[in-house]
């Protein structure tokens, strides 16, 4: 007799997976019409937004790896950005993808720093990594010191045309790193993250390369990182130190994966639409809006582990990524399981 | 002479930061939490201190207060949410990411709530001279204020080591970090010696946070500076030894200080390299595990 039936994904997933489809589409075809053209901007926000959540939760859901440093790569992408396009004359799209690609390989060599520190001490010594690249960009020559940078590169294009164009370039990015992030776990390599992430020792006793899993997350995630801050200084039109390398953006990160649902695709979409409302309606107060991050976040934590999607959705998935067993049925009972 | 004088200065600095780090080496012995509210908790105490001062409270007075109800704070912190967040680690609903996650979320809040408050602008508290008076040593001049931080987090650093090797509690809170569940079938309420520590954890956060509120200008953003000090006389001391962690503490005053004789703006870089490349170099740190915490 056959074994159980074993599938992933679903009828549910496969209509969920359409209806996301159609959102992109309105997203790319009929929002940018709609809406005035100033509301675009804040929208390229949300998709970094989405990119960054999405990084972060690759590293902490997936990789075990929490770091409070990842603003180092947004502002590496950030400043790669505008160095690229400004002083190389590089095409502002090119030099976005080219910044996310620097943001990787300098992550190469940081990994094999950061990675002596263990659990929490390796989310502080990120962030102290994150403070040298700040501080070490604010005394490079020809980087503008604490008062950063202007992109100029957009200098005689129009208006309308810049602001659409970065609209769709960022859609097309967050469309490619979510899609890629999901074959990605979906992929062996994915399966092996997954088992790091829930007991190292015994995947590295089952011959996964644990090292090797744990660095090419790190590097996949800051390149990430890199990639959104380059989308953020093409939004903005310039970086200064200070904002560019803050902590708030790895604060803004960790609230849209863990609030949204550490360790699934979906969580940090959702995570970044609540970030970006709360954001949106609650800026004019100041800074009020991060004092209720912080406190969801810590009842998210305390109350409901797996984040909002895990409260909304149940089992159900969007993104399949994980095998479900079905007992086989013979003749209304249930057939005893094969032996373990 | 100059030379001389940043070495000095270095090794004085260096004691508050080791009256910083002493409380976030404490939590992490006992139940390897890793507290990144330290910082801001740290600032809070100054604030607090500050405004009693205001109030007409001398300072030390001003202290008397404020220590106390940090370290009741502490216990509240600890079987409020630090606690639940280790129950979660032991539940594997999230790994070992709630406890970091909680505190994560504490810090954030705390600094928008005080930068809310008390506004960005950077404060100090007023000590009556005591910050700028200073002895004279040959060509030097020695600070009072950096040389009783100095003797005091000598002093805390070892009455912490004589609480946890002498008394009843600390042996019993050694052994919760041993073995939480060894320890509970022996009679100690592993939940409860858990709060003890923090409580005594944050009495010293709160002590070194009035020493930093009277030496530095501070800002609510300014405890992010504060943790990553901590955590870097932590580090660079190695982890698990308090006497490492003065030593860690003295080491980064020395970079920071001797960096900034190099360049005036390079003395904190400088403190963070020489982090790293301790981490580089000797990733168990100077003086490792000499002292199990």
């Amino acid at each position: 007799m056959s074994g159980p039936d074993v599938t992933r994904g679903s009828r549910g997933s496969l209509i969920g997976g359409g209806a996301l489809l159609l959102v992109v589409a309105l997203l790319a075809a009929v929002v940018p019409y709609v809406v005035t053209l100033g509301a675009l901007p804040s929208l390229v926000m949300l998709f970094a937004l989405v990119i960054l959540g999405t990084t972060w939760n690759l590293l902490a859901g997936y990789g075990g790896m929490v770091s409070v440093g990842q603003q180092a790569y947004v502002g590496v992408g950030g400043y790669a950005l505008i160095q690229l396009a400004d002083a190389v004359g590089a095409p502002p799209w090119a030099a976005v993808l080219a910044a996310g690609l620097i943001g990787g390989l300098i992550a190469v060599p940081t990994s094999y720093l950061v990675f002596r520190l263990a659990g929490g001490y390796f989310a502080i010594g990120t962030w102290v990594v994150a403070e040298v690249f700040r501080l070490v960009t604010m005394q490079a020559d020809g980087l503008g010191g604490g008062s950063g940078l202007s992109l100029t590169a957009f200098r005689g294009t129009d208006r309308v045309e810049r602001v659409a164009f970065v609209y769709w370039f960022a859609l097309a990015l967050m469309v490619a790193v979510v899609l890629g992030t999901y074959l990605l776990m979906r992929s062996r390599v994915g399966l092996g993250l997954t088992a790091i992430r829930d007991d190292r020792v015994a995947a590295s006793s089952l011959g996964v390369a644990v090292d090797r899993g744990r660095r090419l997350v790190y590097v996949a995630g800051s390149a990430g990182a890199a990639l959104a801050g380059a989308l953020i200084a093409l939004n903005t039109l310039g970086v200064t130190p200070g904002s560019i390398y803050s902590v708030n953006w790895t604060a803004a990160m960790i609230f849209i994966a863990v609030v949204g649902g550490l360790g699934t695709i979906e969580g940090p979409l959702v995570g970044a639409i609540l970030y970006w409302v709360l954001q949106q309606t609650l800026a004019p107060l100041g800074t009020w809006y991060l004092v209720v991050l912080g406190a969801v976040a810590v009842a998210v934590v305390l109350l409901a582990p797996r984040g909002l999607w895990g409260l909304l959705a149940g089992r159900f998935q969007l993104f399949p990524t994980t095998y479900r067993a079905h007992p086989v049925v013979v003749s209304g009972t249930v057939a005893p399981q094969p032996g373990r | 002479m100059d030379w001389l004088n940043a070495g000095v200065q270095g090794v004085l600095l260096g004691g508050q930061y080791a009256l910083l780090a002493c409380g976030l080496s404490l939590i992490f012995g006992v139940m390897r939490i890793v507290n990144l509210a330290h910082g801001v908790l740290a600032v809070l105490a100054a604030y607090l201190s500050l405004v009693l001062v205001q109030q007409g409270l001398p300072l030390s007075l001003a202290m008397v207060v404020v220590v106390p109800v940090f370290a009741a704070l502490g216990y509240a912190v600890q079987r409020g949410l630090f606690n639940p967040a280790l129950a979660q680690v032991r539940g594997r609903t999230s790994g070992e990411l709630a406890p970091l996650l909680v505190s994560f979320g504490v810090a954030v809040a705390l600094t928008n709530l005080l930068q809310e408050v008390f506004s960005a602008d950077t404060r100090r508290i007023p000590t009556g001279g005591l910050a700028s008076a200073g002895l004279p040593l040959g060509e030097l001049s020695i600070g009072v204020l950096p040389l009783i931080t100095l003797v005091v987090a000598t002093a805390v650093i070892a009455g912490v080591q004589l609480f946890l090797a002498r008394t009843a509690t600390g042996r019993a809170m050694r052994a919760v970090a041993d073995d939480a569940g060894a320890a509970a079938m022996t009679g100690v309420d592993p939940k409860h010696m858990y709060a003890v520590a923090t409580a005594l954890a944050f009495a010293t956060l709160a002590l070194a946070g009035v020493f930093v509120g009277m030496s530095t200008q501070f800002s609510p953003g300014y405890g992010d500076l504060v943790l990553l000090f901590a955590f870097e006389a932590v580090i660079i001391g190695g982890l698990g030894s308090l006497w490492g962690t003065l030593a860690g503490g003295v080491v980064l005053g020395l970079a920071q200080t001797i960096g900034a004789q190099i360049d005036p703006q390079s003395g904190v870089l400088a403190g963070h390299l020489v982090f790293l490349a301790v981490l580089v170099v000797r990733p168990g740190g100077l003086l490792p595990r000499s002292v199990q915490a």
